[in-house]
């Protein structure tokens, strides 16, 4: 299996996952691009641009913070800093579609999904992932794939870097540390 | 944080001015710094990386009591026990809503109708409080260092909500975060701590954190209620209000507490205010800026006027907003498995 993609096969991956994207909504009608934090938040900026590029001209881009509504959260002893959510714009009756780096188990999903129904009530919610690493404890699958990465052994990462936070674009099959 | 350069990121928002949507990009700094600490017992021991953290972690809660849902359920199936053994109003109703706000279950304990009043110590009422399976305890005691001793005793995490004349750390983290959304800084302000600082656990708790993130601070107040020896922690300390007053960005007035004060400290009432209350004329020599606060409850017109107080540059319910999202930022950041 391949363990290391760069910062070229990122923006193929981007481009052929807004492709996608673009087909499955109206460019003329409102939707809303919600990234879920850390990382999710990068995808979701770089999509909203290629999706603007292919003619999109009502997307509302925002970020959520699911830190609260994890179910694992107080299992940590360490805390990391939580930046408050940031949806100013009105999320009810417009599709809206989740972004996240890697979708794994399923469970900050899950928890993205309680946390955007208490911003409002989308018509109905579409989800994309740059990565699937498959390993799911819910039954919750992506509408939009970027990569597939089936072989990812249980005690190994996908870390998805992106320029915006870490200083450079790369996709990482590592193990844990 | 790891010392050297401060990290960066780029994010971009969207924000509707009139019927345009704007999209933003704006850069911030990122922080890695990550919470350890498994009780807030003083300011004093806090780093000023850890006073900024609550203070950032205090901005996601604020924007949850904006939403239509002001719930989150990151404490859900947690138990927080507000136990006072003096009276309150402010921060004992502040911390119920917070710890509730956050889906946590809150048992309110006072010590009377309760066994304290049958002479059970504090430690054995902690502990059996903590063998019902309850996860943090909030303490406001007549006694410094009670906070202290009970977290040196219990299992479970132990918020101070003020312990005798040592330190009130919520009040000031509250404090220092209405600070910095009114001037969008707290390095290098001049704040004046006003009145009776001898029996101030807020004064203390705001001179450990705002000198510790680049404010000066000028204490106030007779040499009665002022002991010299407050130099030694780096305050600037002053007997005459009307020397520093045109000099200050904020003024932090305290209560006089009547009940604490002995005869022989306190000459009159109308002595104190004519010297220390902030009247219309005091006002009127103040910067144009100024920000006013109190941390409640007030003595209206002896240690403030009403004008001032419910006046456009006071930030004294701003303080009691703020102190709602600074306590769930607390309780969140110490609970633990």
């Amino acid at each position: 299996m391949r363990t290391q993609y760069d910062e070229a096969d990122i923006k193929r991956v981007m481009e052929r996952l807004s492709l996608r994207i673009a087909a499955a909504f109206p460019p003329d009608q409102p939707l809303s691009v919600i990234g879920i934090r850390t990382r999710g938040e990068f995808v979701a900026q770089r999509l909203a641009d290629l999706l603007g590029k292919k003619g999109f001209t009502k997307i509302g881009l925002g970020v959520l913070d699911i830190t609260f509504y994890r179910d694992d959260l107080s299992g940590k002893g360490a805390k990391p800093l939580i930046r408050p959510t940031e949806i100013n714009f009105d999320l009810d009756g417009k599709p809206a579609l989740l972004v996240d780096d890697v979708i794994f188990t399923g469970r900050s999903i899950r928890a993205a999904m309680d946390a955007l129904a208490d911003f409002g009530r989308p018509s109905r919610i579409r989800l994309a992932v740059l990565v699937d690493r498959g390993g799911r404890e819910l039954p919750i699958q992506p509408d939009f794939i970027g990569l597939m990465l089936k072989e990812v052994p249980s005690d190994h990462r996908v870390n998805v870097r992106m320029t915006e936070i870490d200083g450079r674009d790369e996709i990482v099959v590592e193990p844990k540390i | 944080m790891p010392p050297g350069k401060q990290k960066y990121v780029t994010i971009l928002r969207t924000t509707r001015l009139g019927n345009v949507d704007w999209i933003l990009k704006i850069h911030m700094p990122h922080t890695e710094l990550r919470w350890t600490r498994k009780h807030l017992l003083t300011l004093e021991a806090l780093s000023p990386e850890e006073i900024r953290f609550v203070l950032d972690t205090a901005d996601s809660f604020k924007e949850v009591s904006t939403r239509s849902v002001k719930k989150v359920p990151a404490l859900r199936g947690r138990v927080v026990v507000n136990s006072f053994f003096e009276d309150s109003t402010r921060t004992r109703t502040s911390f119920a809503l917070a710890a509730q706000r956050l889906s946590a279950d809150l048992i309110d304990f006072s010590e009377k109708g309760s066994s304290v009043s049958k002479g059970e110590t504090l430690i054995d009422t902690a502990r059996n409080i903590e063998a019902m399976g309850v996860d943090i305890i909030v303490i406001r005691h007549p006694a410094a260092g009670a906070a202290d001793l009970l977290a040196r005793t219990v299992n479970c995490s132990v918020v101070n909500a003020g312990d005798g004349a040592h330190e009130h750390p919520t009040q000031g983290l509250l404090d220092l975060y209405t600070i910095r959304e009114r001037f969008g800084k707290i390095k290098g302000l001049k704040v004046a701590i006003v009145g009776d600082i001898a029996n101030s656990r807020v004064a203390r708790s705001n001179l450990w954190a705002l000198t510790k993130m680049g404010a000066e601070v000028i204490l106030v107040g007779p040499p009665t209620l002022l002991p010299k020896s407050f130099e030694q922690l780096g305050a600037r300390v002053c007997h005459h209000f009307d020397e520093v007053i045109g000099e200050v960005d904020v003024i932090n007035m305290l209560r006089v507490q009547f009940e604490r004060i002995k005869t022989s400290q306190f000459p009159t009432v109308r002595e104190f205010t004519r010297l220390f209350g902030l009247n219309q004329e005091r006002f009127a020599r103040c910067k144009k800026n100024v920000f006013v606060m109190h941390p409640g409850p007030m003595n209206r017109g002896i240690e403030i006027s009403s004008g001032i107080a419910d006046g456009p540059q006071s930030g004294i319910l701003k303080q009691v907003t703020n102190g709602l999202a600074v306590r769930m930022a607390v309780l969140y950041l110490v609970t633990h498995t």
